[in-house]
């Protein structure tokens, strides 16, 4: 069974389809990337399955539950953790807080107060940051802030990870730790990922699986190599002439 | 005028600084839950009303009157969730002057029930604890408790804010309501918990009041207006700010009163929130525009 079940997911904004009958799963263990050009659907499935948004019609099988409609805290519980495209950190708070506030009412089972604070050191410590309790967001860079909305998520103790990247923000080393990392929590942490980005290029390298989305319905789900060589991805990166 | 640095100085500074606190406290739930929620309880000194009532008749009704004071936060912090509940919450997500007029109403109910239910004539719990005379110096004992007891309370509170998992949500919802659930918080029920402490704030000040003034339907209208001034002065949503008005706002109010006439005191502390507003129109110490 797999670990996410989604199927003929439809999400309509008034008159607008975002997305449109998308059907894919996600195993267990596995760094599936989702990746389409700006407006394909790729941020609206991702608010559908963090329960955000309520979808249209079609269902979302977490653990072979449905989970589609629940609101976004109890999606949490149940063990789906999600990072932001532009992080939101809190500002009036330390890292070591904005992270244990996550492991404190993320969990579905209740953690002490101590257990939470080893589990918010931990997860500063895998991303990188500070961990120590009088660290606070200031003076953070574009690729800190990622990181600590990564720990935010990871504190949760999710088994699926819904990672909105879009790493465009970030240089070419910052793009490079971003990947290791991912690779590492799923490694380390033995964390499923869904991986959404916009470009391309370091996405490849590391995920399992692509599923391409465009105009909000999925056109390719497969091996990265095959998509680089399907008709209709390179089409929708390159436009119809490369491909022709 | 008559204003000089004498020993009836002294005591008015003092006066003041003892009314401060009362005052401090009374500005500190309303600025949490604007801090929060980011709604204006216009009916928060109808829930000091209330609660005031509930402490005098549980008292004259046989109980012990910390037990009586307990029982008023108690009933406050209940009325407060309510409020946020059938009121609030229904028109949380529209125009904020939605938010004002339905707590607005909200006063108007509160005072009318008060008077269909106990009527229009002032009550009077009847605790006196008598005055302090120091040198040539008279302080009201009952404020001088208020003054402790608002300290503790407002302590207490910041050791919630900042020591508890609770406390740090609800400072953090503050600054960001979209991102909390996906932390798997939900958001409702920091709402409703903020309310229900903002509310239990006023019931510590309720059974406060009660020692130091007579309670009738339209008390709130008397010190209401003040509150808001504080809150506004301090910068509305800033707990530092509140209580640092209250200080500012009360010395005004007592030293104006020793120099010139009573009335004037407040006359006094108007005047100069109004020349402190135009000059920072986000308040001593606020951020929010």
């Amino acid at each position: 069974m797999a670990l996410l079940a989604v199927s003929q997911l439809t999400k309509r904004f008034g008159g607008f389809t975002a997305v449109s009958n998308v059907s894919f799963d996600v195993e267990d263990g596995e760094i599936l990337g989702l990746i389409g050009p700006n407006g394909s659907g790729k941020s609206t499935i991702f608010n559908c399955i963090a329960g955000m948004y309520v979808p249209t019609s079609g269902s979302i099988r977490f653990e072979g539950q449905e989970i589609a409609g629940l609101s976004a805290d109890k999606v949490c519980h149940r063990g789906i953790g999600r990072t932001y495209q532009i992080p939101r950190p809190f500002r009036n708070l330390t890292l070591l807080e904005n992270v244990a506030l996550s492991a404190w009412f993320g969990q579905q089972r209740a953690v002490s107060r101590a257990e939470c604070w080893r589990q918010a050191e931990r997860a500063l410590a895998l991303v990188g940051l500070p961990t120590d309790a009088g660290a606070t967001t200031d003076g953070l860079g574009a690729g800190a802030l990622k990181q600590l909305e990564l720990a935010r998520a990871l504190a949760t103790q999710p088994r699926l990870l819904l990672a909105d990247e879009s790493l465009n923000g970030l240089d070419h080393a910052e793009t490079e730790q971003a990947a290791d990392m991912l690779q590492r929590i799923r490694t380390e942490m033995k964390i499923t990922i869904v991986w959404v980005e916009h470009i391309m290029g370091v996405l490849m390298r590391v995920v399992d699986r692509v599923v391409v989305l465009d105009h909000g319905e999925k056109i390719f789900d497969g091996a990265p190599k095959a998509a680089q060589a399907d008709r209709r991805v390179v089409e929708v990166y390159l436009g119809a002439d490369a491909a022709a | 005028m008559d204003c000089h640095l004498d020993i009836f100085f002294l005591e008015a500074l003092l006066n003041g600084l003892l009314l401060a606190g009362l005052l401090a406290l009374l500005a500190l739930g309303l600025n949490l839950v604007f801090g929060v929620i980011d709604v204006v309880w216009i009916c928060y000194a109808e829930l000091v009303m209330v609660g005031m009532y509930g402490v005098h008749y549980a008292y004259k009704g046989g109980l012990p009157f910390i037990v009586a004071a307990a029982l008023g936060i108690v009933l406050v912090a209940v009325a407060a969730g309510l409020l946020h509940v059938l009121v609030i919450r229904p028109v949380l997500e529209t125009a904020p002057i939605n938010q004002l007029l339905v707590t607005g109403g909200v006063l108007f109910f509160l005072q009318a029930a008060a008077t269909m239910a106990f009527g229009v004539e002032f009550k009077n719990i009847g605790i006196s604890l008598g005055s302090l005379n120091v040198l040539d110096m008279s302080f009201s004992r009952a404020r001088i408790l208020s003054f402790v007891v608002a300290l503790v309370g407002m302590l207490a509170l910041w050791l919630f804010l900042t020591r508890t998992y609770m406390g740090t949500a609800i400072r953090a919802i503050a600054q960001d309501r979209q991102i909390m659930p996906l932390m798997g918080v939900d958001s409702r029920r920091i709402y409703l918990v903020t309310s229900a402490i903002g509310g239990g704030l006023a019931g510590l000040a309720a059974g406060l009041m009660v020692l130091n003034y007579d309670i009738y339907p339209q008390i709130g209208l008397q010190f209401g207006p003040l509150i808001f001034m504080i809150c506004v002065l301090g910068g509305l949503g800033s707990m530092i700010g509140g209580f640092v008005a209250a200080f500012v706002i009360s010395q005004f109010i007592a030293v104006g009163s020793s120099c010139f006439h009573t009335e004037w005191g407040y006359a006094v502390a108007f005047l100069f929130f109004m020349i402190a507003i135009f000059f920072r129109p986000q308040g001593l110490f606020g951020a929010k525009s």
